[in-house]
């Protein structure tokens, strides 16, 4: 079986940068064929290389504090959390954005906000990280797939964030755009979703303060396959809505249409809380498995956040918003 | 019956290769995708190990299915009869693995935190609801009366025409079964692989109704 090995980064101390990208490409590239070749040639079991953050910029997030909202239940592992991902614009098995994300380039980068609000413009990815300080939230996720994990996030309320462009009286949904680029995000040249990814929210649930602009994980910058270099966290909702790689921002009156409700309005609705009552054709959505466990467990409604979230919700039917 | 006891070496009779050579070896290849199985729990198996053991299971059930199936158009390309008596074997196989498949999935997905909480509502919905599984539990269950049907004594007893007939449902299993992958990949993308064993049964099932095209209109001349 072929291991492979991750890209050996102490020759940047003695190749010059420019040469030493280049071979870093050229190792990745044959890391990603041999990779391919294993998990092809044998099937399935592709999977024992350890895979390192895929940002080589990976760095530690500086004070950093204890955000509220917590759980104490036991976090995925750092390889759970970056091996096991769906991300379509890096491929659409779950192995492929920790073996493909590398050609995203996380900086610089920045964000078009425009729509119902007095701030349009671009900002850079640099100043958007100061704009509050960056709280670690323990948060569970649940995938629409049946599957859940626990994960330490990084970041700061999205209400931090989106109060900074004023949204006006208008504002009533906000959408959420990730980056078109078949260069960075190979996945694209295949018709596998409409590019680019959108997904939207309510006003009032951007807002709520369980909502987090997502910026790190494991007290680190985001690693690319996770959506970096800023991302939506909401964990009531199926993971589908926590849009990654994020480069715009629109303040809208309508609601707006969410890249899997398009290809798929049987299966996936605009709100998509996470309710054990509404099955997914596909996926029974009364149980999950959290990964690392044997057996499954039951699902909670709105992930467990209930107390917190069920009141934005009040009166509505949720079997018909799904 | 053979006097087997007596051959040596340079003296084996094709019964014989049969028996010492043959067999085994078709036996350990079928074996192997088992042996790796129970070799990998010892790897690292992802951060799902559940899935990459049901995927493993099902993709498994899948190519032993397709090489039945492979048996007769390659007997009837290569010209060698023999392989004809690895097919039942082969066929038993993929049975073994797809109640394997059935296994785990029954057991990972409808125990609720521990063996003493089966959620047998939970299976029902999904086997009578969910497209995927209906596909899936469809192929499973026509390969029941096959294993069962798949001794000496029961070709005997059927006849070897209504045998023949009987063991015909293999084709609606291994539709049944590429439906399965479809969809449990996705219903509207075009993944490349389910579509890949798709092609795969629509030639050895169309060379099959092409066979018995071609022999009609032989018979008829
Ligand atoms: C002839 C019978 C069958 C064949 C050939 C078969 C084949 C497959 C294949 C190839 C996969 C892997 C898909 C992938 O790699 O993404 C798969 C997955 C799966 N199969 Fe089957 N299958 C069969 C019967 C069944 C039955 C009877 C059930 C349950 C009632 C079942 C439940 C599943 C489930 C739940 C998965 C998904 C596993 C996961 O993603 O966790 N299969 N099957």
């Amino acid at each position: 079986m072929l291991i492979k090995k991750a890209p050996d980064l102490s020759e940047s101390e003695v190749t010059p940068k420019a040469l030493f990208v280049k071979r870093r490409e050229f190792i990745a590239a044959a890391g990603v064929t041999a990779a391919a070749v294993a998990t092809n040639g044998l099937g399935l079991f592709g999977g024992n290389e350890e895979v390192a953050a895929q940002n080589p910029d990976a760095q530690k997030l500086p004070n950093l504090v204890k955000g509220p909202f917590g759980t104490d239940e036991k976090m995925n592992s750092y390889k759970d959390v970056t091996t096991y991902n769906n991300f379509y614009e890096f491929g659409t098995r779950k192995e492929d954005p920790a073996a493909y994300a590398h050609t995203l380039r996380p900086r610089p980068w920045s964000v078009v906000v425009e729509g119902q609000c007095g701030k349009p413009g671009t900002y850079n990815i640099e100043d958007i990280m100061k704009w509050a300080p960056i709280e670690e939230r323990i948060y569970r996720m649940r995938c629409v797939e049946a599957w859940s994990m626990v994960i330490p996030w990084a970041g700061y309320p999205m209400s931090k964030f989106l109060e900074r462009f004023q949204p006006t009286s208008r504002a009533k949904y906000v959408e959420f755009r990730t980056l078109v680029d078949t260069k960075q995000m190979p996945g694209q040249t295949e018709p596998a979703l409409p590019w680019p990814y959108h997904e939207g929210l309510r006003m009032d649930e951007a807002m709520h303060p369980l909502t987090l602009l997502g910026l790190g994980l494991y007290g680190e910058v985001l690693p690319n396959q996770n959506g970096a270099p800023l991302r939506l966290v909401v964990p009531w909702k199926y993971g589908f809505k926590s849009i990654k790689s994020i480069v715009r921002v629109s303040f809208t009156e309508t609601e707006p249409v969410n890249t899997w409700k398009k290809m798929q309005s049987a299966e996936y609705g605009f709100y998509a809380n996470v309710n054990p009552q509404v099955d997914h054709p596909r996926w029974s959505q009364g149980s999950e498995r959290r990964l690392g466990e044997f057996f499954r467990r039951k699902t909670l409604m709105f992930n467990g956040y209930g107390d917190r979230v069920a009141s934005l919700y009040a009166g509505m039917d949720l079997r018909r918003n799904y | 019956m053979r006097n087997e006891g007596l051959g040596t070496r340079d003296q084996l009779n094709s019964t014989q290769w049969r028996r010492r050579v043959f067999k085994p070896v078709v036996w350990l290849l079928c074996l192997a995708p088992l042996a790796y199985l129970i070799y990998s729990l010892s790897l690292d198996l992802g951060a799902n190990p559940i899935e990459t053991v049901t995927n493993f299971t099902g993709i498994w059930t899948l190519r032993f299915i397709m090489v039945t199936l492979a048996v007769t158009p390659l007997r009837w390309l290569t010209g060698i009869n023999q392989l004809v008596n690895y097919r039942r074997l082969v066929g038993l196989f993929a049975f073994f693995y797809a109640a394997l498949h059935f296994i785990v999935y029954i057991v990972t997905t409808f125990f609720i935190e521990g063996f003493s909480n089966f959620d047998a509502p939970g299976l029902v919905a999904d086997l009578t609801t969910r497209p995927y599984i209906i596909a899936g539990f469809t192929a499973f269950v026509l390969m029941v009366p096959l294993a069962l049907t798949s001794t000496t004594g029961w070709i005997r007893r059927l006849g070897g025409k209504n045998w023949n007939l009987l063991h015909r449902l293999i084709y609606i299993t291994a539709m049944a079964a590429v439906l399965h992958y479809y969809w449990k990949v996705s219903v509207k993308l075009v993944p490349v692989n389910p579509r890949n064993y798709g092609i795969l049964v629509a030639i050895l099932l169309g060379w099959r109704l092409w066979r018995s095209v071609a022999r009609r209109r032989a018979s008829e001349a």
